[in-house]
């Protein structure tokens, strides 16, 4: 059967056969590069990447410098000590660039190696909250009736959930880590508000002809569902994504600082120490606070701006004339 | 309407008993229990342990006891704080709420007045300098990490310039002294003369609006005066003005530092939605018509963009509530944020329980007025 297909194929249209997963890829370059010009345009949302791309090396560069410049014993961002200055923290020197805090670690070499937990612990509940929202606004739009009514009073519910007081609660009494984190925020974020943006989304792209084509050739709900509508919902959770990585970094920052999780380095724990030891409202030892509150800050506002710039491709409404 | 009200009241008590259900099994379902903890000394003979679980109801199935909480709480008892031991929970949090209230309301209705008000300006004068300034600036604000810059308003203007004090709720030192009345009685009676008079100065802006355009200025500057001296007067002849002082003092950073938080959201957004509406064709018929551009600013564009900022709100109440509790803890202001902090760190289980479920309902309920205003803004929409 395939085979008399292919040949029919090769025949007939008298071309060279261009096999199907080609097709798709030059048709992804060419949106990819249409909507990167878009994206382009706005000089805000390069900004945004150009601080994530600069904080991606960021991370790249610790363990290089670890391996090479940096002595494990002094520089390890949890364990060194440096005994060669006898009073810590001490202020910035060409030893220690952004120098050292209260237990002799260097502030840089913390800053650098918190950094890739950060993207990490954004991507994973990014990409849990799509999974989550994509799925429920899909399958809510899809069916509709009674399990769109349940989904959505689910939504409703999580919504009205005062997220940080919860949040504080359950890490207080459990042992949370930087991966169980990733994937409560998902969750939450995830059965939240952007499942609402979603399946409205969701909603115009069910009464399209494609799927009405798709199911009279007989296929099967699971099939129309993620195979055609799917892919056509991922724009708007990407789109979404952006603004749940800069919230899940925020609140983690924030539970770090209030000292509620497990984590053994991250920025909000920074200024936790800082705080423990009582350095917060002492301004003199401004390098033990600022660096990781800046890190926070940029990394956020830079996930935030591109996720301003994405919603002006995605939402033609948007763009400037 | 009252139909609308009682459905959505009724919607919140079952919202509001899944919430406790569900934050009761998260907070039981953890491993040991009081009896445990209180039992951890080796000389405690394993009579006594069972004997405590018994007087404590922990000898019970998990279900009869979540009812009997959640029944409980129905009934104004939320147990007894393991931190101040004989002290119940319910004294604790009425001593505690007004505070988190003044915080939470006067920051985030200033913040939503001023947001609306500069984002249609900004809206309105596209380009130019200002925009990536007013842009930056919201975007800083918005994705500030708020502790920091907690920490930057006390080092501002409590450290560098001594105009406000640093935290706390007062100043213990001006309250020494045998015929000091009580700190809180006094904060109430600031919130309700402060209210009464804000009502005042509501009803002369209303008054106003009718009168006609010569009598609008005096109206208006008599209904702020007016008011304002009353205040000033009553709390300057009472002999309590200095305690009074020393409570608002400590007041204005945190509500400032959480305004200005709560305030970026609104003035973004508020600019999205007004640039969308100014291209809309009924602004371009209004300018066509020749009406004067204030007209057309703030009648014809701002009342339409309006309604989404408005449904941002909703959507911001639990950033804001959380908002709130880091503004309380780094300003050590002592509202219920900080006491579920203390209580959650300090393993106070029935503490931290009330305090969750009162910062539900303050959430349910905020989602409720929004949604109630909701219906005297969109004409379109009248519940009911």
């Amino acid at each position: 059967m395939t085979d008399t297909l292919e040949t029919a194929r090769t025949t007939t249209a008298g071309a060279r056969y261009v096999p199907l997963w080609r097709v798709r890829l030059s048709l992804l370059a060419k949106s990819l590069r249409t909507n990167w010009a878009l994206f382009a345009e706005n000089p805000i949302g390069l900004i945004g990447l150009g601080v994530i791309v600069f904080f991606g090396l960021f991370a790249l560069a610790h363990p290089i410098l670890m391996n090479t410049v940096w002595e494990a014993r002094v520089y390890h961002p949890v364990s060194g000590h440096d005994l060669e200055i006898p009073f810590h923290p001490s202020p910035p020197s060409p030893r220690h660039l952004l120098g050292t805090d209260p237990l002799g670690r260097d502030v840089l070499s913390q800053l650098m190696y918190s950094t890739r937990f950060e993207f990490a612990l954004g991507i994973i509940a990014a990409v849990v909250t799509m999974v989550v929202a994509t799925t429920i606004g899909a399958v809510s739009a899809y069916y509709g009736g009674v399990l769109d009514a349940l989904l959505m009073r689910l939504v409703d519910l999580v919504q009205m959930i005062p997220l940080l007081p919860i949040l504080i609660v359950l890490s207080a009494l459990m042992n949370v880590g930087m991966l169980e984190l990733a994937i409560v925020f998902g969750l939450l974020f995830g059965f939240g508000g952007t499942a609402i943006i979603v399946k409205s989304q969701a909603l115009t792209v069910k009464v399209r002809p494609y799927i009405e084509a798709a199911r009279i050739a007989g296929g099967s709900d699971w099939h129309i569902i993620f195979k055609h509508m799917v892919p056509n919902l991922l724009p708007v959770s990407l789109l979404y994504m952006m603004f749940t990585v800069n919230t899940a970094i925020a609140y983690e920052a924030i539970l770090s600082f209030f000292g509620l999780t497990t984590i053994q380095m991250s920025w909000g724990l920074m200024i936790n120490t800082t705080q423990f030891f009582g350095y917060l409202l002492r301004f003199d030892t401004w390098w033990l606070l600022f660096p990781a509150s800046i890190a926070i800050t940029t990394l956020c506002a830079a996930f935030y701006l591109v996720g301003r710039a994405m919603d002006e491709v995605v939402n033609p409404r948007l763009r400037r004339r | 309407m009252w139909k609308y009200l009682g459905k959505r009241v009724l919607q919140m008590i079952i919202t509001l008993l899944l919430f406790q259900v569900l934050t009761y099994l998260l907070i039981d379902a953890q491993p040991g229990d009081i009896a445990d903890l209180l039992t951890l000394a080796p000389d405690i003979p394993p009579n006594e342990v069972r004997r405590l679980r018994a007087e404590l109801g922990l000898d019970r199935p998990p279900l009869e006891r979540m009812a009997r909480y959640i029944i409980n709480f129905y009934r104004g008892n939320l147990g007894v704080s393991f931190q101040e031991y004989p002290r119940p929970v319910i004294d604790i949090i009425k001593e505690r709420l007004p505070r988190t209230f003044v915080l939470f309301v006067t920051a985030n209705i200033v913040a939503f007045w001023t947001g609306f008000v500069t984002g249609k300006i900004l809206a309105w004068r596209r380009g130019g300098i200002i925009e990536y300034a007013a842009t930056i600036t919201g975007v800083t604000l918005y994705t500030v990490f708020l502790p920091w810059f907690a920490l930057m308003m006390i080092w501002l203007f409590a450290v560098t310039l001594h105009w406000l004090p640093p935290g706390k709720f007062l100043d213990p030192l001006k309250w020494l002294g045998p015929d000091v009345p009580p700190a809180n009685a006094i904060f109430t009676r600031l919130i309700w003369t402060s209210l009464i008079a804000l009502l005042l100065c509501f009803m002369g802006f209303l008054i106003s609006n009718r009168a006609t355009r010569r009598r609008r200025v005096p109206i208006r500057l008599a209904s702020v005066l007016v008011p304002l001296a009353g205040l000033v007067g009553y709390w300057g002849t009472n002999g309590l003005g200095r305690l009074a002082w020393d409570i608002v003092s400590h007041l204005v950073l945190p509500v400032g530092t959480l305004t200005l938080y709560a305030y970026a959201g609104t003035m973004l957004l508020m600019r999205t939605t007004m640039l969308e509406t100014l291209r809309e064709d009924y602004v371009l018929t209004a300018r066509a018509k020749g009406l004067p551009d204030k007209v057309v600013r703030d009648k014809h564009a701002a009342r339409n963009a309006l309604l989404p900022v408005w449904t941002g709100l909703v959507f911001g109440i639990s950033g804001s509530v959380g908002g709130g509790i880091i503004t309380e803890t780094v300003f050590s202001w002592p509202g219920i944020g900080l006491t579920l902090l203390n209580a959650s760190t300090s393993e106070d289980i029935p503490t931290a329980m009330g305090v969750l479920t009162i910062l539900g309902i303050l959430t349910l309920v905020a989602h409720l007025v929004v949604d109630i205003g909701y219906a005297f803004l969109d004409p379109r929409i009248r519940y009911g």
